[in-house]
């Protein structure tokens, strides 16, 4: 789940990179780290920057879909702050959470469930209070071209069809279970997937015929799932908050990477992969 | 060694005919395997005992294996009691074998190891343990019946591989060095059973060993293989007096030499010659065994022997209070001498010394 | 083949084995410091998590843990299929380890490699490959459904064969490791008695090998018992029909980890239970 915006090879990056044992490993990785933010900064020092002085290394811990948009905004960042490297870890949302409350050095965290990132804030790990940047609502993946017709939430209960939702631990199956109750619904799906990527994987392989997932993979997803709207998804909005963590190394960068999240920049590449503003 | 040869030669009947009218064992047999080929005919009759004799790596284990259907025949024939059984799996072959190491199974007791051929034949398993209970009977291992073979001696061992082989009632039984695991004290005394074992047993047996003594004892006739061929066969005691080649002649002790006879001087093709009692012409074999061979630090002045040749040490190898003396030179051969008379010639290696042979103590036969 | 003199092992009568001592055992005898120091080190490593496992656990909330139903019916779940795992491994693995060891067929070492195979792959690549095998939509699972109107995924079929495919190469290796090491000669001696290539095996070659197959078959299970990766992608995760205790471990850890430790804890004295009931059994036997 590690990616860096930049190819590298330096070892701390892939070290700091980590998700829960990277801890761990950091200090076995740390000999073998000879550079630190000082090389970072000559180069940083050498070009003129327009915005705040921003340099050195910022990693960030987000939510596994925001793992296109985040990428795509590390490399603008990168761009607009010369000198500046940003490291992402993408994984479940609960996962970074343990990382984080673990200990694992990152500077932001951006979670997928408000929930996720109470566990953080009541830790103490974060410093201020997160804000919400997106909005993500639940939609029907559905078979290339939805061949089993299904037009609503209710269609899904339909027998015969094979349907996966996510597991009730984890956001996007808390998100389904929400609407399928507001709405009245029983649903007995197949499966009850680790994680959204899971629940969507199942469908892309046609082993599943349909799936409650994140309209943002379903818009990742291509061509390779339909998706299908809901109307009882407005019950179950997911908010994403983000925050400065408490024992960021890099605060300032910190601050600048959620600002350009918020930008208007920002909220262009979030809504074009389907997010909504909140 | 020459003593037990012609023991055996006395109560050994003329090789019947018998495969000639289909029964015994009838086979060439013929085993490519890399550059080693192996081409050796074999011929029994029922109640013959035909020992395979040959250095190591001679392929006599090769041919065994043949015969049971362990390896597959490039060439040549294989018929047993008139039936053909070239193209017969090993498991249906009426062939038992008891193994260089017995392979007696290590998670069966003795009987049920016994019984396991007459189980693979179709026996239930009481008869098929009651044929095995007789055989152990017979070997005087009734007492042993329920040890694992960890739990037996090498000699008990030995005769459970025997009862198990014969279990089966096999037309043919091979035997691979049927002794070569035994310590020398264990030896003697097992030899001598399977000797009866072997007499009693009604059809053809083979056995491959490359102890000379265990091939004398135990068979009626030898058939002597080097580099997979047959180089020489015959009565044991024909084959200790006549060897052929060298190995022969070392195995059975002899000195061996051929050369062209013109009357009692034998020239040989390489060296001097040799005066025997014989009167031949004609290419001829000379044999002598080395406790025939004296040595002298000095010319022997008086001497009445006509063959004396100058010799060097080799080396020295001592047998019990015997020491065998290699010597080169004029003439290489071995001499036996005593611990004794070896101290007082002061034999070292390189030393130069004088060998003596007596006319009456050399063998002369045509090649 | 000429001379089989080089190659025989000790025959087995050659001495009086009841005289013979058993194993010797040095005792007090000191183990060398650089053997004793990295074996230390090693056995902490492989204990300390464990250890620490315990140390954390909230033994508290275990008894509401341990009376809980689901807790049970996963871990009924994974007993069964880490069961079912090892004895399909057992029934095609032993043949396919006696076929790579005894016989001689064109490209036997790449087969050998293959087999080995899903010990490298990543289990979650090897549920994915047996989704694209015998999914619904699969190169064989397609005719599996169509003409049979079986489908694997979802089922707890389908968690066994995820189980056998991760834990097989186990038993597969450690069986031909063993028949590598058991002289084919018993085998031969078999046959020249009247027995069948197969009876000889199945009479002579299984006995002999029993341990390395018993060694076999412990891996094989224990490696079944925490299959995680390969059965959540494959056969996906329902409480009662696929969920696993691995799976039921990683799910509880997502937004209860006092839970998933507690589970985890039963499914560690529950595998400590087994498998030392089984050596022993092993050891009385032998």
């Amino acid at each position: 789940m590690t990616r860096s915006v930049r190819r590298n090879h330096r070892v701390r990056r892939t070290a700091r990179a980590g998700g829960a044992g990277a801890a761990a490993l950091l200090a076995l990785s740390a000999c073998s780290s000879s550079s630190d933010t000082g090389t970072d900064s000559d180069s940083a020092g050498a070009s003129s920057s327009s915005s705040a002085k921003v340099s050195g290394q910022v990693t960030v811990f987000a939510a596994a879909s925001l793992k296109e948009s985040f990428t795509t905004l590390g490399e603008t960042f990168e761009k607009q702050h010369p000198g500046t490297e940003v490291t992402f870890s993408f994984a479940g949302s609960d996962t970074l959470a343990a990382s984080i409350t673990g200990g694992a050095p990152a500077d932001v965290f951006a979670s997928a469930s408000p929930k996720t990132m109470a566990t953080v804030t009541d830790a103490g790990a974060a410093a201020g209070t997160p804000v919400t940047f997106v909005r993500n609502r639940l939609e029907i993946a559905t078979l290339p071209g939805n061949p089993d017709r299904i037009s609503s939430l209710k269609d899904l209960t339909g027998s015969g069809l094979k349907v996966v939702l996510c597991d009730k631990t984890v956001p996007c199956g808390a998100a389904a279970r929400k609407a399928l109750e507001a709405s009245g619904l029983e649903l007995t799906p197949v499966s009850y997937e680790q994680d959204v990527k899971a629940a969507l994987t199942k469908v892309e392989l046609k082993e599943a015929d349909a799936a409650v997932v994140y309209k943002t993979d379903v818009k990742a997803a291509g061509d390779k799932v339909t998706g299908v709207d809901f109307p009882e998804s407005a019950e179950a909005v997911n908010d994403y908050p983000i925050t400065v963590l408490e024992n960021a190394p890099n605060p300032g960068a910190a601050k600048a990477f959620i600002e350009l999240v918020k930008s208007a920049e920002g909220q262009r590449v979030l809504t074009g992969a389907g997010f909504r503003t909140p | 060694m020459t003593d037990t040869g012609e023991r055996k030669a006395a109560m050994e009947s003329p090789a019947p005919d018998g495969h000639r009218s289909g029964e015994g064992l009838d086979a060439r047999l013929v085993v490519e395997r890399g550059a080693f080929r192996l081409d050796v005919a074999l011929t029994a009759a029922p109640g013959e005992v035909v020992a395979l004799l040959g250095p190591n790596g001679a392929g006599k284990t090769t041919a065994l294996r043949a015969l049971a259907g362990l390896v597959p025949l490039t060439d040549g024939h294989l018929r047993l009691d008139g039936a053909a059984l070239d193209r017969t799996p090993p498991e249906s072959r009426p062939v038992g074998v008891v193994f260089q190491d017995y392979l007696l199974f290590p998670h069966l007791t003795a009987l049920d190891n016994v019984a396991f051929g007459p189980r693979c034949r179709g026996a239930g398993r009481a008869e098929a343990r009651a044929r095995a209970a007789a055989w152990l009977d017979r070997m005087g291992l009734a007492a042993h019946a329920g040890a694992k073979p960890r739990r037996l001696s090498g000699g008990q061992a030995q005769r459970v591989a025997l009862a198990r082989a014969l279990a089966t009632g096999p037309r043919l039984l091979l035997l691979d060095e049927p002794l070569a695991a035994l310590d020398a004290r264990t030896r003697l005394e097992v030899r001598a059973q399977l000797r009866r074992h072997l007499a009693e047993f009604e059809a053809v047996a083979v056995l491959v060993t490359h102890d000379p003594l265990d091939a004398m004892v135990l068979a009626d006739r030898l058939v002597v293989v080097e580099d997979g061929a047959v180089v020489q066969e015959g009565g044991p005691a024909d084959i200790a007096r006549r060897p052929r080649t060298d190995y022969i002649a070392r195995l059975v002790g002899l000195n061996l030499y051929r050369g062209r006879a013109e009357g009692h001087i034998v020239r040989l093709d390489a060296g001097p010659g040799i005066t025997t009692t014989e009167d031949l012409s004609g290419p001829v074999f000379v044999a002598f065994p080395p406790s025939a061979v004296t040595l002298y630090d000095e010319r022997p002045a008086g001497s009445s022997a006509r063959n004396l040749w100058r010799c060097e040490v080799a080396g020295l190898e001592s047998h019990g209070d015997q020491i065998r003396v290699d010597l080169t030179g004029e003439l290489p051969l071995a001499a036996d001498l005593t611990t004794v008379a070896a101290a007082e010639l002061g034999l070292h290696p390189g030393a130069r010394v004088w060998a003596a042979v007596k006319a009456t103590q050399t063998h002369a036969y045509p090649a | 083949m000429t001379e089989s003199a080089g190659t025989t092992p000790t025959p087995p009568g050659t001495d009086l084995a009841a005289a013979a001592p058993r194993r010797p055992r040095h005792r007090g005898r000191m183990v060398p410091v650089p053997l004793l120091v990295p074996a230390l080190i090693g056995l902490a490593f492989l204990l300390l998590p464990l250890l620490a496992l315990v140390i954390r656990a909230p033994w508290s909330g275990l008894p509401q843990q341990l009376t809980s139903p689901e807790v049970w019916q996963a871990l009924r779940l994974s007993l069964l299929c880490a069961t079912s795992a090892t004895v399909l491994s057992l029934l095609v693995g032993v043949p396919l380890a006696w076929l790579l060891a005894r016989t001689d067929f064109p490209g036997r070492g790449v087969v050998r490699a293959l087999v080995t195979l899903p010990l490298v792959l990543p289990p979650v690549v090897g549920g994915v490959a047996l989704l694209l095998a015998f999914g619904r939509n699969g190169v064989v699972g397609q005719w599996l459904d169509a003409w049979f109107g079986i489908t694997l995924p979802f089922t707890t079929t389908g968690v066994v064969l995820a189980e056998t495919f991760v834990a097989m190469p186990f038993l597969v290796i450690s069986v031909e490791g063993t028949l590598r090491a058991a002289d084919p000669r018993y085998e031969e001696a078999a046959t020249t008695l009247g027995a069948s290539r197969f009876t000889a095996f199945r009479r002579v070659t299984l006995p002999l090998i029993a341990p390395g197959i018993a060694a076999g078959a412990v891996l094989a299970w224990a490696r079944a018992l925490g299959e995680f990766g390969a059965t959540i992608t494959f056969a996906g995760n329902f409480p009662g029909r696929t969920q696993t205790m691995p799976l039921a471990v990683y799910l509880a850890l997502q937004n209860d980890p006092a839970a998933a430790i507690a589970l985890s804890l039963v499914l560690l004295a529950v595998s400590i239970a087994v498998l030392a009931g089984l050596r022993d059994r092993w050891m009385n036997a032998s």
